[in-house]
């Protein structure tokens, strides 16, 4: 059977595609290659190569503004023009294709004033205050203006706002008055994540970033998966910020504030603090947070587990449902713990809910988890406790203020803090995180797992899930099956990925499982057919092909995260984002993953004894419906 | 009102006809040695533009004619289509032959929606007289020509913004390269080419390549059709062979008393009466037809704000030269105009506009500074009154 899904046409206007020449596959055919001269140095491209990639082959800058590795050409900003011989007019570099011999100049008189008129230009459209922003510091548009030796503002500066700040979302605040319109967040919106929130309307001067109609954005589709923020150049957009309501609960001695860590940011929090891509900072983190003065520190590996336990049984009771009792039951099924992905679909597949796992997110258990199970058990009263979610993520601040998300009779998650917005408290106190000492996790949440640390890289939730169905069901460990447990087929990169798992023999149906089957025999000799999607763009071509009953609509179960490389590559994760940065970072999550003893869900202590202290039922119980599980909203396309 | 005299000269079908005893390569280097030149502004070879697309490989090509007319001061393009549309469709039929194309696609300008039922009974009586459709004149060539209404921007006009506007999107230019000869309407080879620039081919076609040479200069051949307004006795639309200077062009409309032509519309130059024994040519001054004249009474800095808010208004807003500078040159303007604009500052808009030419993304913001620029350099005691002394 072919996987192959048919390439979906980028949406983004060709004007922003830069009606690209493709880069010779085949260097070494016969015209393969084309000579180029950059400042007087020869060198050899592919053909259809970018002058700018070209240049930096050889060490040469072009600086940029509108141009992001992860993105298609725009050619908007013109910041990086460069002479090219012959020609009257200057050229784009990044927009460029070199497909004959030319000769490039980077730095001639025409280039430099050009360069420094257009940085002037942006400042004179530009209402904000380094010192009193967000990207003070990280910011493409003040790094250009110290490059060009910016001292005073030749056309003016705007001494007043000229738009309103976008306050309406739960998830993402937008600035105008700080846009510099490189239209970057347009290409992610519509050819990342294929949703198509804000596009620029209105012509010339009055050309703006808007939503549809120019509409509040909490009120039009967005998926709040933050990765228009992630690709900003400027200040110009940001996540909701809840720090200043974090510190008042953590300076508030009547409230316990705890906090749960989730995978991604500690594999990426280091960048902030100067570290290179791929740092691990988990226990340092873990002190960190202490010295903020968290009073608890979980690991949200805990509830990642936990997750596997309720959505892998909700998945067998459904093949179950299918198999053994011959109902309908809604195939595939899709997981259900990015809260970007599952707001997509209600928005725009929402006849699909019924496909959804019925489990809440890893962060939300957790939250309904603390303010009972744990409540209970230190004796605290749940209304004095403040929950805390270090995400990756700004849609998991949409997440935790959904109105359902109340089932412990509170607010389950009061407050989702992205990495960079933790990296600022750190960075408040004082603390230089990666030189900290390391600690461990709190009890009784402590156990750091292998299987909930991959949930941060796309396929982990699929590999996590496959670790434990396989053990349960089969009956045999994992690495009988796969080298050291690493299930490689459903890792890496690749927009969409397809595996199949025969289940040739079954074992016997553990303890915690056997009040719901009586025997594994109904899926002897059948095929687990599975997938995993991350981006929501490639979650729409699965979606579509689902939708025409191609193969993907055979899986049994498919992993979909909103974000780009999974949760690694979420929207509150560190700013500068790249294919490489992202790839350092999924670097650090599987080798942590490797070097911890308990990688199984299942196998997690601390997830036995709640089901054994707490959840009496087991999974997908009684209580556990109350607490763990949860409904959807058809949303559609439909704007308030 | 002038029209093309040459037509009523022409034999109707004439160019089509010799054009389907012809190959390819025929009429291109017929086209070609006419020297045609683009008469929509840029003065692009138009036998070369067509070379290119015939040459490059594709499973369909298209053949585009640009009838957004959008250039302030431009109105040439909707005479031919009222008076001569089937030469132009001749023309288009002819350019399909060459390229290899079977679709062509009318551009027509938001504000001529009222020329659109004209244009469709004139394809529909080509349609009949086997013109268009299958098999035209008995021959295998199968083209036909449909009518694309834009929505009234003047950046549509042009050629990738037009395409872009073609395929539902925001009008807007492409970067470029690849051209639209090599990836145009819907990634396809494709042409784009003026009105009147089909309407010459089809009489090139007609009556030979050195006809057409008889007329105009070595670089610049044969005639072209103006739009003459502004402060001139006798405004409208004429015909006169390329090369002829403003000074007999004045003389002809009855403008001779003028301080001042604007020859290329807004985005072309000022040209002032000590330069009126220029040629109007693509060597000297290239022009897409429009000719605005300024009488002595004119205040040039009226009229370059009139220019520059359209401008302001016009640019597409994609990249920042173009989107800000303009507004910049317009606020300079304005203060010029009330007397605080500084020396230096002056001296640094005109730096911004030499780098709007060379840094903007399209013609539009490369062309936006001209009339700017020109009128500094050209009317400086009209403006030196108004600095600042001090300064
Ligand atoms: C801003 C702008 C507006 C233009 N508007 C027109 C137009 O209205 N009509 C036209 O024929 N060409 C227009 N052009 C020129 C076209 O881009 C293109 O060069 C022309 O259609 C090519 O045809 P030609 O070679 O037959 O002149 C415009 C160019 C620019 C930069
Ligand atoms: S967006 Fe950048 S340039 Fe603007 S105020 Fe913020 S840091 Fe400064
Ligand atoms: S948060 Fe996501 S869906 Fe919303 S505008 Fe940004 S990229 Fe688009
Ligand atoms: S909001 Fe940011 S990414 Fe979007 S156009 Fe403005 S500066 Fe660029
Ligand atoms: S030069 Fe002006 S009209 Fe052309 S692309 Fe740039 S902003 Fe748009
Ligand atoms: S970086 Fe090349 S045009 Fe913006």
């Amino acid at each position: 059977m072919s996987t192959e899904l048919p390439e979906t046409p980028k949406r983004a206007p060709s004007s922003q595609q830069g009606q690209s020449v493709a880069v010779a596959e085949n260097p070494s055919a016969i015209g393969g290659t084309v000579s180029i001269s950059i400042d007087g140095q020869a060198l050899k491209v592919p053909l259809g190569t970018t002058i700018l990639d070209a240049a930096r082959r050889i060490g040469i800058t072009i600086p940029t503004l509108c141009h992001h590795p992860d993105l298609c050409v725009a050619g908007v900003c013109r910041i990086c023009s460069v002479e090219v011989e012959g020609q009257r007019t200057l050229q784009a570099a990044c927009a460029y294709p070199v497909t004959s011999p030319i000769k490039v100049l980077t730095h001639t008189r025409k280039v430099r004033m050009a360069r420094r008129h257009i940085v002037d230009l942006l400042l004179s459209d530009h209402y904000g205050h380094c010192y009193a922003c967000g990207r003070n510091n990280n910011c493409e548009l003040q790094a250009l203006a110290k490059e060009y030796g910016v001292d005073f503002f030749r056309f003016g500066h705007p001494e007043k706002p000229m738009h309103e700040i976008d306050l309406s979302s739960y998830s993402v605040v937008r600035d105008n008055n700080k846009c510099v319109l490189c239209r970057r967040c347009v290409r992610t919106c519509i050819d990342v994540q294929d949703v198509g929130t804000i596009e620029v309307l209105g012509r010339g001067r009055t050309s703006h970033v808007a939503t549809f109609l120019d509409k509040p954005l909490g009120s039009v589709v967005c998926i709040n998966c933050g990765q228009c923020i992630n690709r900003c150049p400027t200040g110009a957009l940001r996540a909701n910020d809840p720090t200043d309501e974090v510190w008042e609960a953590i300076h508030d001695p009547k409230k316990h504030v705890v906090i749960q860590t989730a995978p991604s940011p500690r594999a990426a929090i280091g960048e902030c603090f100067g570290q290179p891509a791929g740092t691990a900072l988990t226990f340092e983190l873990n002190t960190a947070l202490r010295m903020c003065g968290f009073d608890q520190v979980f690991d949200t590996n805990f509830s990642a587990d936990l997750t596997i336990m309720e959505e892998g049984t909700e998945l067998l009771l459904r093949l179950k449902k299918a198999l053994a009792d011959g109902e309908p039951a809604a195939f595939p099924q899709f997981t259900s713990c990015s809260p970007g992905w599952v707001k997509y679909l209600e928005h725009f597949y929402p006849e699909y809910i019924p496909n959804l796992s019925t489990a809440k997110s890893p962060q939300q258990m957790f939250g309904a988890v603390i303010k009972t199970y744990y409540a209970q058990k230190q004796g605290i009263d749940p209304r004095d406790i403040v929950t805390v979610a270090l995400m990756p993520c700004s849609a998991k601040k949409f997440e935790c203020n959904r109105p359902e998300m109340d089932d412990s009779g509170y607010k389950d998650v009061d407050y989702g803090l992205t990495t960079r917005e933790l990296a600022k408290m750190i960075s408040e106190t004082g603390i230089d995180l990666p030189r900290l000492a390391k600690s461990d996790f709190d009890a009784p949440f402590g156990t750091a797992t292998g299987s909930g640390v991959i949930f941060g890289a796309t396929g982990g939730v699929m590999e996590a899930a496959l670790r434990t169905v396989i053990e349960l069901v089969v009956g045999v460990k994992v690495e009988d099956l796969f080298e050291h447990a690493d299930i490689k087929p459903v890792r890496g990169f690749e927009g969409v990925k397809y595996a199949e798992l025969p289940i040739p023999k079954v074992g016997p149906v553990p303890a915690l499982l056997a009040p719901l089957f009586p025997s594994w025999d109904f899926l002897k000799g059948a095929i687990l057919k599975v997938a995993v999607a991350h981006g929501t763009a490639n979650a729409k071509a699965v979606m579509e092909d689902i939708k025409r009953g191609g193969p993907f609509s055979q899986c049994h179960f498919i992993e979909f995260m909103g974000c780009p490389g999974g949760c690694l590559g979420g929207g509150g994760q560190p700013i500068p984002t790249s294919p490489e940065i992202r790839k350092a970072r999924a670097g650090a999550i599987y080798a942590e993953d490797s070097a911890y003893a308990v990688r199984k869900s299942h196998e997690n202590p601390d997830v036995l004894k709640i089901y054994d202290e707490f959840l009496t039922e087991g999974p997908c119980g009684h209580r556990s419906h109350k607490l763990l599980h949860t409904h959807y909203t058809e949303r559609g396309r439909y704007i308030e | 009102m002038s029209s093309l005299p040459t037509y009523t000269e022409q034999i109707p079908e004439a160019g089509l006809r010799a054009a389907m005893g012809m190959d390819r390569p025929g009429i291109i280097s017929a086209i070609g040695a006419s020297g045609l030149k683009g008469r929509g502004g840029a003065g692009f070879p138009t036998g070369v533009k067509w070379n290119f697309a015939a040459a490059a490989q594709a499973d369909q090509k298209f053949v585009i004619c640009n009838a957004d007319e959008g250039e302030p001061g431009t109105f040439k393009d909707r005479v031919i289509l009222q008076e001569h549309a089937d030469l132009v469709f001749e023309g288009m039929t002819i350019a399909g032959k060459a390229i290899g194309a079977h679709e062509g696609i009318l551009f027509l300008r938001g504000e001529y929606a009222y020329l659109r039922g004209h244009l469709e009974a004139a394809l529909a009586g080509r349609r009949d007289r086997n013109l268009l459709g299958r098999g035209i004149l008995g021959s295998n060539l199968d083209f036909d020509i449909r009518i694309f209404m834009g929505a009234g921007a003047y950046i549509c006009g042009e050629e990738t913004a037009l395409i872009e506007a073609l395929e539902g999107f925001r009008g807007e230019p492409r970067n470029r390269p690849p051209f639209p000869v090599n990836t145009g309407f819907m990634g396809r080879p494709s042409i784009v080419n003026n009105v009147e620039t089909l309407a010459w081919a089809a009489c090139i076609l007609g009556n030979g390549p050195e006809w057409f040479r008889s007329h105009g200069t070595e670089k610049s051949t044969g005639r072209k059709i103006f739009s003459v307004s502004g402060d001139c006795a006798r405004p409208g639309v004429y015909e006169f062979p390329m090369g002829l200077t403003v000074a007999e062009l004045l003389r002809e409309v009855g403008g001779e008393d003028a301080k001042a032509a604007q020859i290329g519309g807004a985005a072309g130059q000022c040209v002032p009466a000590k330069d009126f024994k220029r040629s109007i040519a693509f060597e000297d001054i290239p022009t897409g037809g429009s000719v605005i004249v300024l009488g002595p009474q004119r205040d040039m800095l009226d009229v370059l704000h009139n220019f520059l808010e359209f401008f302001v208004d016009e640019s597409c807003g994609q990249c920042a030269p173009c989107r800000l500078g303009t507004t910049k040159l317009l606020e300079g303007l304005d203060m010029l105009r009330k007397g605080t604009c500084s020396m230096a500052y002056l001296k640094e808009l005109c730096s911004l506009g030499e780098t709007m030419q060379v840094a903007s993304k399209c013609g539009l913001g490369q062309s936006s500074p001209n009339a700017f620029l020109s009128v500094v350099a050209n009317f400086r005691e009209e403006l030196m009154g108004r600095i600042p002394t001090h300064a």
